[in-house]
């Protein structure tokens, strides 16, 4: 009992006493993950709880102004949420089928040599911080527009949507590669042995086999565009602009305030803890934290039941 | 069926057998894919020529040793990035402290540990959708437990710290998980069958073995800390700070904090000047720790 080396029969309990004690160490950690999303549902639902107190509900779901620090103030939260489902569409436009083409291209076509130079460059693409791509969206991307296509405003919808679109590209492109990677062979030599060409195989068999996982990547590329940040703080603008069936096209070249912006402009606005605009970034907070949890969580189950498939 | 038709049939050219089709399918899909490759290569060219001044034979480099020890500054000649350098450092010391245990601890459970109920289930698909939650609302969760019920403090390190750790706690765990995975099964049976305990196992057999793609896993997550801003903005990080933090409880900027306040000077110096030079810093930073971790994988690889 004494010995250094515990034995196997002498030192049992206190072996067993360790044992547990680490295991309950390293639940706690695995369960900390349930204390971060019920913390974020807690702490913003409270202050979000206070913020519906003072403002309607239906005036901030329904209401068409955003005007939070200028007199009248009025909290519509509906030009934020449709200023972000603008930005999200265009990114959408670029991400997806840049990003399935990408997957097909490196499941389907790519040589070896090919996959070594394009999967790093997409990796690289990935690892890049937002606060950079938005630098580009505002001193070389709307500078191009500007000069060579059509008039914009220095901050606009467009230029910051594409670089959201580029900043989602690697995400959708690897999900979607692992869903094609994951179809198996034999669905491939079956076309094949039908006469079919590669293209035919490919779009016809392996794209339709893997259009689960594919579309739950396209989820989740939507889904960080909507959460995504800095790209619109630093290209977009602030304002927050009523989009109408008849100005989208005004409203896409020039400056809008998305959901994430206006978060950012209340928290550097110097307001006091207890301003019913300090709790209205809570609203808008939990508000894009339901929206994109909905789309994870479906993104997921899609996932999931695609996997079970091929197993 | 097929009896009376000749050869050509069978073969027919390009437009008949779709072969046309098909090249430009592949060659569009080829093209795709480099655009957003190309398009951000083309980008990163121009930052990098705007923060060495090339091409502007009047114009001294942006990015020079003095960039790195100057504080930040009114005036773009003389601004730098050094306390943001020092406050990123600091930051990434707490994140490497709190989050990386916890997230191998949890890695560790859901591997080694964890009986396949419903509980551990649903453990993991929170982790998965924790992992998709944009930055901006982690921000938010922090300013709420850190700032205001914790009290400890508006955009000090430790709140910033905790904050991202917060933020890159799932994707640590996610890729600690898949180097424990890759640890072949044998080992375990191995190491029981010699009588040893679950953690005697995990500590001396499988641990040590998945350590090198932990270690990769890591690199990539703190990578991603260490560009996150919205966080930073939500807990309050300081626009501009002279001096570096000499504490955890004091104020600090971080590098793409520093980048950020630069967006809001009017002057070209500093739009295409000194932020050329924050982001190829930043951008450098970034590249040297994803190479550190690439030679840690390839390392690993030729080992085993």
């Amino acid at each position: 009992m004494s010995g250094e080396q515990p034995t196997l029969t002498t030192d049992g309990s206190r072996r067993s006493l360790k044992e547990s004690a680490i295991r309950a160490v390293l639940f706690g950690c695995a369960a900390l993950s349930i204390l971060v999303t019920g913390g974020i549902i807690l702490t913003l639902g409270i202050d979000a709880i206070e913020f519906f107190t003072r403002v309607s509900p239906v005036d901030f779901f329904t209401g068409t102004d955003w005007s939070p620090v200028i007199r009248p103030y009025s909290y519509g939260v509906l030009p934020l949420i449709l200023n972000t489902l603008l930005v999200t569409v265009l990114s959408a436009f670029i991400a997806l089928p840049v990003g399935l083409a990408a997957a097909i291209y490196l499941s389907e076509y790519a040589s070896e040599r090919m996959r070594s130079i394009i999967k790093p460059g997409l990796e690289i693409l990935a690892g890049i911080p937002t606060v950079v791509y938005g630098y580009f969206a505002l001193v070389y991307i709307t500078p191009f527009i500007d000069d060579y296509l059509f008039q914009v405003s220095t901050f606009n919808a467009l230029s910051a949507s594409i670089m959201v679109g580029v900043m989602i590209i690697p995400m959708v492109s690897s999900i979607s590669e692992d869903a094609l990677s994951a179809v198996p062979d034999e669905l491939r030599q079956a076309g094949y042995g039908m006469g079919a060409t590669k293209f035919q195989v490919s779009t016809g068999v392996v794209v339709p086999a893997a259009v689960s996982g594919i579309f739950s990547s396209f989820i989740l590329g939507i889904s960080r565009a909507i959460g995504e940040t800095m790209i619109v703080v630093v290209a977009a603008g602030q304002s927050a602009k009523m989009i109408y069936p008849g100005n989208v096209d005004e409203v896409v070249v020039s400056s809008i305030e998305t959901m994430t912006v206006a978060m950012v402009k209340l928290v550097t606005g110097e307001i006091s803890a207890d301003a019913t605009q300090y709790k209205a970034m809570f609203a808008i907070g939990i508000t894009l934290f339901a929206m994109t949890f909905a789309l994870n969580l479906a993104s997921t189950l899609i996932e999931m039941r695609y996997r079970e498939e091929y197993k | 069926m097929a009896t009376e038709s000749s050869d050509t049939d069978w073969f027919g050219d390009g437009s008949e057998t779709g072969a046309i089709r098909g090249r430009l399918f592949a060659w569009a899909c080829l093209g795709a894919t480099l655009f957003g490759i190309g398009m951000v290569m083309i980008l990163l060219l121009y930052v990098v020529m705007d923060a060495f001044a090339i091409g502007q034979p009047n114009t001294a480099p942006w990015l020079d040793w003095g960039f790195l020890t100057n504080a930040t500054s009114r005036f773009a000649d003389e601004a730098g990035l050094y306390p943001a350098i020092i406050g990123s450092v600091m930051m990434m010391g707490v994140i490497a402290l709190s989050a990386l245990p916890i997230g191998v601890g949890a890695a560790i459970y859901l591997e080694e540990y964890a009986p396949d109920n419903k509980l551990v289930r649903f453990i993991e698909i929170n982790i998965g959708n924790l992992a998709g939650v944009p930055s901006v609302v982690y921000g938010l969760l922090g300013l709420a437990v850190f700032v205001q019920i914790m009290n400890l403090g508006m955009g000090t390190v430790i709140v910033g710290g905790f904050t991202v750790g917060l933020l890159i706690l799932p994707i640590v765990i996610i890729s600690a998980q898949e180097a424990l995975r890759g640890v072949p099964d044998s080992r375990r049976q191995a190491s029981f069958g010699m009588g040893a305990t679950r953690w005697q196992t995990t500590k001396n057999v499988v641990l040590p073995e998945a350590l090198p793609g932990i270690l990769t896993g890591t690199i990539l997550a703190l990578g991603r800390a260490i560009g996150e801003t919205a966080p930073l903005l939500m807990i309050g990080a300081a626009a501009s700070v002279y001096s570096p933090p000499s504490g955890l409880f004091d104020r600090f900027s971080a590098m793409p904090r520093q980048i950020y306040a630069w967006v809001g000077m009017p002057q070209q110096e500093f739009q295409y000047g000194v932020m050329a030079a924050g982001v190829v810093t930043l951008l450098t930073v970034l590249l040297l720790m994803n190479a550190s971790a690439i030679l840690i994988r390839n390392k690993y690889q030729r080992e085993s």
